[in-house]
């Protein structure tokens, strides 16, 4: 019993028992896995109540349970022609391939950067160019030159994440305390292995920070993508459906990404644990 | 084992915003093979830089450092000696930096084995090597600890293991002990004095403390800035004697305390001198006095930019 209230964040254990100051201790605020449960369950009830009362026409606001039945519709019947799943895949496929293709381009390109005088002035004006460009207002060149295909919405969501990357490993990169480069070079390291055994996993915290932050991007400029000229995926489904006034099926897709996007943030940052345990603590 | 030579160094620095500094002028001086060297001086003397010319990290505008005359070319009767001029850092010449030049993605093992693993040794070989240098700084058992998980004071022997394991002919610190707490510093100086007396390698060390200097230094050079040089050089019984007796011992002697006094009194006055020249020039409107100071030097002494440029 005393376990289960200890994981809810009910009582204190260990150490914070012993503490007897614990506000602006930041350990002190984590762990409240029970007040989690409770915000969630209060959005249900407020959302319920509020459509029990009649406080907003069903077109505005469904019923939770609405939502819920619309959400098996989809996932069993489909949506023009795909089902709630296909719709997802579809849209994933997007996001993670553009997203890939940005590390791998953006990753060596931010390297480069930080190495070298001449990669670092050539692509600077590029890259200073076309970071304060939202992806969205390229939607309409990308269509032009690449049709309304794949290719279009993947060429986007590649930019979205390719010059959050590029920045990202530029300033990994020159992150590293010189006296780490010198130590190596001492202990005999090559050039190369300066930067395999040294300089690139040194990079990796801030790396894996800008991955966090393009998958974050790549979310955003995946749907509005989608709203131009596609026939599948969770961005045209929830356009589709608000454009009918199908409330209920609009709130599944923003779910839908809510929950999704949070389970690729929690993988990442679990494998940031795993990968670079001595973040924060050199 | 080869030796160090320094031929009338200099190195001067220029700022951004022109003018410059003389950060070393005219240092001459050769540390014998299996010689213990501390280097005193206040901020802003070059200390740093002189190391890092050392190290080959840096190459000066004047002179030369040489390491390790005594290589032979040819064979026949008139054999040259041929001097390996500093070009840059090499395995022959180890360094121990200030805290946070480990690498914190490897464990401690890993750390001390990054030497012979650059070169290509064997896992196996490697594996009896850091076995050997975790013994030596006294962490043995701790090889697949990582480095966060560690006190300053047994990251910097890691630091010093991994150093040695390298097997440098020469190993420079840059004010390896600077960040550790005085009980942990004071265990610092005896390993240190004991992998001299042990290895017989040639070092030299930094320091801001007088009394690390005298415990650690047969020679001790204390420096002056502005140009920076060697004011004085001491010659010490005090690290020999730290072999056999403790240097807590040591520390409590007249003679101890007198050198100790002695250089203190030398600094103090350097930095009077500085002091006194800095608040000269405050009156006189920012001109330098006279005595062939330049007005660069002046400026950037301000900002006490030892070792600038890095």
């Amino acid at each position: 019993m005393n376990k289960l209230l200890a994981k809810l964040g009910l009582v204190k254990t260990g150490m914070e028992a012993r503490k007897s100051v614990s506000f602006g201790d930041p350990e002190a605020a984590k762990g409240g896995l029970f007040w989690s449960i409770v915000s969630i369950v209060v959005i249900l009830a407020v959302w319920s109540a509020a459509v029990a009362a009649e406080l907003a026409n069903p077109i505005f606001l469904p019923s939770p349970l609405d939502v819920l039945g619309q959400f098996k519709m989809v996932a069993t019947d489909g949506f023009r022609g795909s089902t709630l799943w296909e719709h997802l895949a579809i849209s994933l496929y997007r996001l993670l391939t553009g997203f890939v293709l940005g590390c791998l381009v953006g990753i060596p390109m931010g390297f480069s950067m930080g190495l070298s005088k001449i990669t670092r002035g050539y692509f600077d004006p590029i890259v200073e160019f076309m970071r304060p460009i939202p992806p969205l207002a390229l939607i309409p060149l990308s269509i032009i030159w690449l049709g309304i295909g794949d290719a279009s919405k993947i060429f986007l969501l590649f930019l979205a994440a390719l010059w959050v990357m590029v920045l990202a490993a530029r300033s990994g990169v020159q992150s590293i305390r010189l006296s780490k480069i010198h130590a190596a070079y001492t202990l005999g390291a090559s050039k190369k292995q300066v930067l395999t055994k040294v300089i690139l996993p040194n990079a990796l915290p801030e790396i894996f920070t800008g991955m966090r932050v393009a998958m974050g991007v790549c979310w955003g400029t995946l749907v509005a993508a989608e709203l131009v000229g596609a026939d599948a995926g969770i961005g045209f489904m929830i356009t589709v459906a608000g454009k009918y006034l199908e409330t209920a099926l609009v709130f599944v897709g923003i779910i839908i990404i809510g929950i999704i996007g949070a389970i690729i943030d929690v993988g990442m940052r679990k494998l940031e644990a795993k990968m670079i345990p001595w973040k924060g603590k050199a | 084992m080869p030796g160090l030579t320094i031929d009338r160094v200099g190195m001067i620095y220029q700022l951004p915003g022109g003018g410059e500094v003389e950060a070393l002028k005219d240092v001459t001086f050769d540390l014998k093979p299996g010689e213990i060297l501390t280097v005193l001086g206040p901020s802003g003397c070059g200390k740093t830089t002189l190391l890092n010319i050392v190290a080959g990290f840096l190459s000066p505008t004047s002179g030369k450092a040489v390491f390790g005359a005594g290589e032979i070319s040819g064979p026949g009767p008139d054999r040259a000696k041929v001097d390996k001029l500093i070009t840059g850092p090499g395995p022959e010449r180890g360094m121990v930096f200030q805290q946070g030049a480990l690498f914190e993605w490897m464990t401690v093992a890993e750390n001390i084995g990054f030497g012979p693993k650059m070169k290509g040794v064997a896992q196996r070989e490697i594996n009896g090597v850091v076995e050997r240098y975790l013994q030596t700084v006294g962490l043995k058992g701790f090889g697949e600890k990582a480095i966060y998980e560690l006190s300053g004071g047994m990251q910097q022997r890691v630091a010093l293991a991994r150093c040695l394991a390298n097997e440098p002919d020469l190993i420079l610190m840059d004010e390896p002990l600077g960040a550790l707490d005085a009980l942990t510093r004071e265990k610092m100086q005896g390993l240190i004095l004991k992998i001299w007396n042990e290895t017989g390698k040639t070092i030299a060390l930094i320091t801001h403390s007088v009394e690390e200097a005298l415990f650690l230094g047969e020679r001790v050079f204390v420096m002056a800035p502005r140009p920076g040089r060697i004011h004085k050089e001491y010659r010490l019984p005090f690290a020999r004697r730290g072999l056999a007796e403790s240097l807590r011992d040591i520390k409590v002697t007249d003679e101890f305390t007198e050198k100790r006094e002695e250089i203190l009194t030398l600094i103090w006055e350097m930095e009077e001198d500085i002091m006194g020249k800095a608040e000269l020039a405050d009156d006189m409107g920012g001109a330098p006095p006279g005595g062939g100071e330049k007005q660069g030097e002046h400026a950037a002494g301000v900002g006490g930019k030892e070792g600038g440029g890095l």
